[in-house]
């Protein structure tokens, strides 16, 4: 435990005390922003569905670029070769490095506060309930994308093309259920269950069913594990 | 202290190290030595555990690397070579990141700091940004973050290389200071260096081991030979071969015609001076002697012999 939280403030502090973490939170919020008042005062409908709709979108791009760099630089600077001689275990590394990815991705979502905080100001009749399980929602993609996105670091010591496989994997999940229609009837079933949205749309509804939150449990137990075997794979033999 | 126990490792159909076996005792600083490829770094690399061994095992106290490695890494400080830092950090983060995952905090962590700080000469840097040290700091930094846990083995792989000579003697005395309190094991292709520093050679040469004792041992090992340098006029190959006969103890171990005059080497064995029986035969010859220049064979030419042919295998 010690050691995660070791790794997570070295993490944490890498984003920090470069400028990388504060264009990313900036743009993170001004994307939104725009995205969401564009339509809002024109529809004046008192939800916040139009930034919950909005944000997944935002985070195909955006969390595979917060997480490219989590393995993949310390394998090409070397220091993966310091962190992996430390006692500390594999699994340890990526726990601390997930978090540390996934506290940026939900510093930058609560900077969408701000819409909720004028939603409350100008709206009537605001069903809390549903911005709240909206949230919930979103919070759960971003710990999916992103341990998307550590997976694809852990593969190779290049940021760019963990960036592009992240994003190729995290589309994969993000489009399964788009292209239902393509699919044989057989399969449709499983693939519609495997596709993000479809757990996601759920939950933004208000509702909160443990069937969902085991999926988004699953996905990113899954992918982490897969990190931590990628890991360790330097050592079989 | 820390046994390796036929230790190998393949890369693909790469045999990097083919089977080898040693044991480390406590206090002394052991250089390893071989060529670049020879399978230096991938040795350290499996007794650190950052790479499993293909076959065979390192064993520390009752723990082996396999099945312990994060006991075994507890005890061991690790300079990997080219030297990795985290270079956004300030020195004194990074070394109390070590601390800290080693569970060193407070005020342990405050002393370990100051012995640190006093033992790599880092008085100067503490509060600066790794990445804007000089390269001579770094590796000292490097030093101070492998040692910040006081570990009984200290494992450096090339801890010299790209340093000036100053910056190398520095460095040098600090191992050698070091070497009085816990075993040292550190690499290097640089022959003078390891000299300079270790108590204990171990040559290692395609992925097996060719020598393995002191300076002093290796060069009797060696059987001590002479080489006698010397650069004739008026003589021919034929004649000089035949001297041979003429002086039993020599060997003729080249011959070069140069010119018009022969350079030749002869080697015999240390215990004997044949360079007044040499004299007289040339004198006798009628040869003229332009040059005759003898030299003891030193550890170079030993290790330039043991690693003759190339060391092409992959690293």
């Amino acid at each position: 435990m010690n050691s995660i939280l070791t790794i997570y403030r070295k993490e944490l502090r890498s984003f920090f005390t470069s400028p990388m973490a504060y264009i990313f939170l900036v743009v993170f919020a001004l994307v939104n922003g725009y995205f969401f008042t564009n339509t809002f005062f024109l529809y004046g409908q008192s939800d916040m569905r139009a930034l919950f709709s909005i944000v997944p979108l935002v985070y195909l791009f955006f969390i595979p670029a917060v997480s490219m760099g989590l393995i993949s630089r310390e394998k090409s600077i070397g220091t993966i070769e310091i962190i992996s001689t430390l006692p500390i275990k594999e699994r340890d590394i990526v726990l601390g490095k997930y978090m540390a990815g996934l506290s940026l991705i939900l510093v930058a979502l609560c900077t969408t506060f701000l819409h909720y905080i004028t939603l409350i100001n100008v709206g009537t009749n605001i069903d809390h309930g549903a911005v709240f399980t909206g949230y919930l929602g979103l919070a759960l993609l971003g710990g999916v994308y992103t341990s998307i996105g550590v997976f694809s670091s852990s593969l190779t010591e290049n940021q760019v093309v963990a960036f592009i496989v992240g994003i190729a994997i995290v589309l994969m999940f993000f489009l399964m259920d788009k292209l239902l229609v393509f699919m044989p009837a057989y399969l449709a079933g499983v693939i519609q269950y495997l596709s993000t949205d479809f757990h996601l749309s759920n939950i933004s509804r208000g509702v909160i069913d443990t069937r969902n939150l085991i999926y988004f449990g699953s996905v990113i137990g899954f992918f982490l594990f897969m990190t931590t075997r990628v890991l360790e794979s330097r050592k079989w033999s | 202290m820390i046994r390796i126990d036929q230790l190998s490792k393949d890369y693909g159909h790469v045999q990097a190290v083919k089977s080898i076996s040693f044991e480390l005792s406590d206090k002394q600083i052991v250089g390893f030595l071989g060529a670049n490829g020879a399978g230096k770094s991938t040795t350290l690399k499996m007794i650190t555990g950052y790479l499993s061994p293909t076959a065979g095992n390192v064993y520390f106290d009752g723990k082996n690397i396999i099945d312990d490695s994060l006991d075994i890494q507890k005890e061991i400080g690790y300079l990997p070579e080219l030297n990795p830092l985290y270079t956004e950090m300030k020195v004194y983060e990074y070394l109390k990141f070590h601390a800290e995952v080693r569970g060193i905090t407070g005020q342990s962590f405050k002393e370990a700091l100051v012995r640190v700080v006093k033992d790599c000469g880092l008085q100067g840097v503490v509060h600066r940004t790794v990445g804007n040290c000089s390269k001579g700091y770094k590796q000292r930094i490097g030093l101070a973050a492998a040692m910040i846990h006081n570990p009984k083995i200290l494992i450096l792989d090339e801890p010299v290389t790209g340093l000036d000579p100053n910056q190398i003697v520095e460095i040098r005395q600090l191992i050698k200071k070091l070497g009085k309190e816990k075993l040292v094991l550190m690499s290097s292709h640089i022959l003078q260096e390891i000299q300079a520093t270790v108590d204990r050679i171990i040559i290692i040469h395609q992925g097996e081991i060719v020598a393995d004792g002191t300076s002093e041992e290796l060069i009797s090992d060696a059987k001590g030979m002479t080489q006698l340098s010397l650069e004739l006029q008026n003589a021919d190959e034929n004649a000089i071969q035949e001297m041979k006969a003429v002086i039993p103890g020599i060997n003729v171990s080249s011959i070069q015609q140069n010119g018009n005059s022969v350079h030749t080497i002869l080697e015999y064995s240390n215990t004997s001076d044949y360079r007044k029986d040499v004299f007289d035969h040339a004198v006798k010859q009628n040869w003229t002697v332009l040059e005759m220049s003898a030299s003891k064979r030193n550890l170079e030419d030993i290790f330039r012999n043991l690693t003759q042919d190339g060391g092409q295998s992959n690293e």
